[in-house]
C-alpha cells in the first residue's frame, strides 16, 4: 500500500496557504491539485455524460475555469466545494445537450430503491443471520483488503456502481466531503445523499466480503 | 425490536446522525447483543477506510502537461 498523496496545501496544510500558492499561479501546487483531485473529477464527470473522451473534455474545461475563477473565488466554500460545483455545472450542462437517455434527475429518484444491502438469502425468515458475515479485523487482518488484487476488486465494484452512487460514493468516502457539501453540489436531499451512500457502500461491502471469501482471488 | 436484517438497512442513517433518539438506543441495544451485525458495522467501516485509501488515479502526462502550460501563460490572479 503506497503512502497517501502529499497534500496539495501548503506546509501547515491550511487551505488559505493552498489558495495563495495557486492564486500565485505556484506549478508544484497546481500539479499536485491536479494529481490529487483529477480521478475524482473524471469519475464525477461520468456521472453525467456520455463517454470518457467527453468527461475528460469537461475535467480539462473546469481546471481553465479555476485557473480563471481563483480570484474572484471567495472562500465561502472550501476550495473542494467550489471545485466539485464548478464541475457539477458544466457537466450538467453538458450532459442535457447531449440528451443522455439518464438525466440527471436520476439523482433525485435513486436507481433501485429497494435493493436490499444484503442479499436477503443470508437472513432467516425472523430476521436474524442464516449465513453472517465474518470478522474482518479479527479473523483477517485488515492488511488483506489493501493487497493489489482487494484495491482492484474495490476499483472494479466502484466502477459497476450505477452513476449516482458513484458520485456520491467518491465525493463522501475518497474526496472527504460532508453531507451537507454533497447535497449542495448535486443540488439532492439529504434523504436522497443518504440512500445513494447506503447502496454504495452496501455493495462495495458485499464485493471485497465476496473477494475475500474466495480467498482474495480476482474479482 | 429490530432483526439483523433491518440493521442493515439501517447502518447509513445511524453513520450519518440522522436517526432518532429512541432508533438509536435500539441499534445500540442490538449491536451490544450481536455479534453478526457488530462483525457487519466493522466490515462496512473497514470497506470506507479502504475506499478513502484508493490510490488516485495516475494523470495522463499529456494532459497534465497541457494544463501546467496553459498556466504558464496566465498572469497571477487577484
Amino acid at each position: 500500500m503506497s503512502d497517501p498523496p502529499p497534500s496539495a496545501a501548503g506546509p501547515d496544510g491550511s487551505e488559505a496557504e493552498l489558495l495563495r500558492r495557486l492564486r500565485a499561479r505556484d506549478e508544484a501546487a497546481f500539479a499536485q491539485v491536479i494529481d490529487r483531485h483529477h480521478g475524482s473529477l473524471l469519475r464525477f464527470a461520468l456521472g453525467f455524460v456520455r463517454s470518457r473522451a467527453v468527461a475528460e473534455e469537461v475535467v480539462q474545461e473546469t481546471w481553465l475555469a479555476v485557473l480563471d475563477g481563483l480570484g474572484s473565488f471567495e472562500g465561502r466554500s472550501s476550495f473542494k466545494t467550489w471545485l466539485f460545483r464548478i464541475l457539477a455545472n458544466r457537466a450538467k450542462t453538458r450532459g442535457a445537450r447531449e440528451q443522455r437517455s439518464v438525466p440527471f434527475s436520476a439523482f433525485a429518484d435513486p436507481a433501485e430503491p429497494d435493493a436490499p444491502a444484503v442479499d436477503p438469502s443470508r437472513f432467516r425468515p425472523d430476521g436474524g443471520w442464516a449465513a453472517p458475515p465474518e470478522r474482518w479485523d479479527a479473523d483477517t487482518p485488515e492488511r488483506r483488503l489493501q493487497t493489489r488484487e482487494a484495491l482492484r476488486c474495490l476499483e472494479e465494484a466502484l466502477e459497476s456502481l450505477a452513476p449516482a452512487q458513484r458520485t456520491v460514493l467518491t465525493l463522501r468516502d475518497i474526496e472527504g466531503l460532508d453531507s451537507a457539501e454533497v447535497c449542495n453540489i448535486l443540488e439532492i436531499t439529504e434523504t436522497n445523499q443518504r440512500v445513494l451512500l447506503h447502496r454504495a457502500r452496501s455493495r462495495l461491502r458485499a464485493a471485497l466480503e465476496a473477494h475475500l471469501a474466495a480467498g482474495g482471488s480476482p474479482c | 425490536m429490530l432483526t439483523c436484517q433491518e440493521l442493515t438497512e439501517l447502518v447509513t442513517e445511524y453513520a450519518e446522525g440522522r436517526m432518532g433518539p429512541w432508533r438509536r438506543i435500539e441499534f445500540w441495544m442490538h449491536l451490544g447483543m450481536c455479534k453478526h451485525c457488530r462483525a457487519y458495522v466493522s466490515q462496512l467501516r473497514a470497506t470506507v477506510r479502504a475506499v478513502g485509501a484508493l490510490p488516485p488515479e495516475p494523470v495522463p502526462p499529456e494532459v497534465k502537461d497541457e494544463l501546467l502550460e496553459r498556466l504558464r501563460h496566465m498572469r497571477p490572479a487577484r
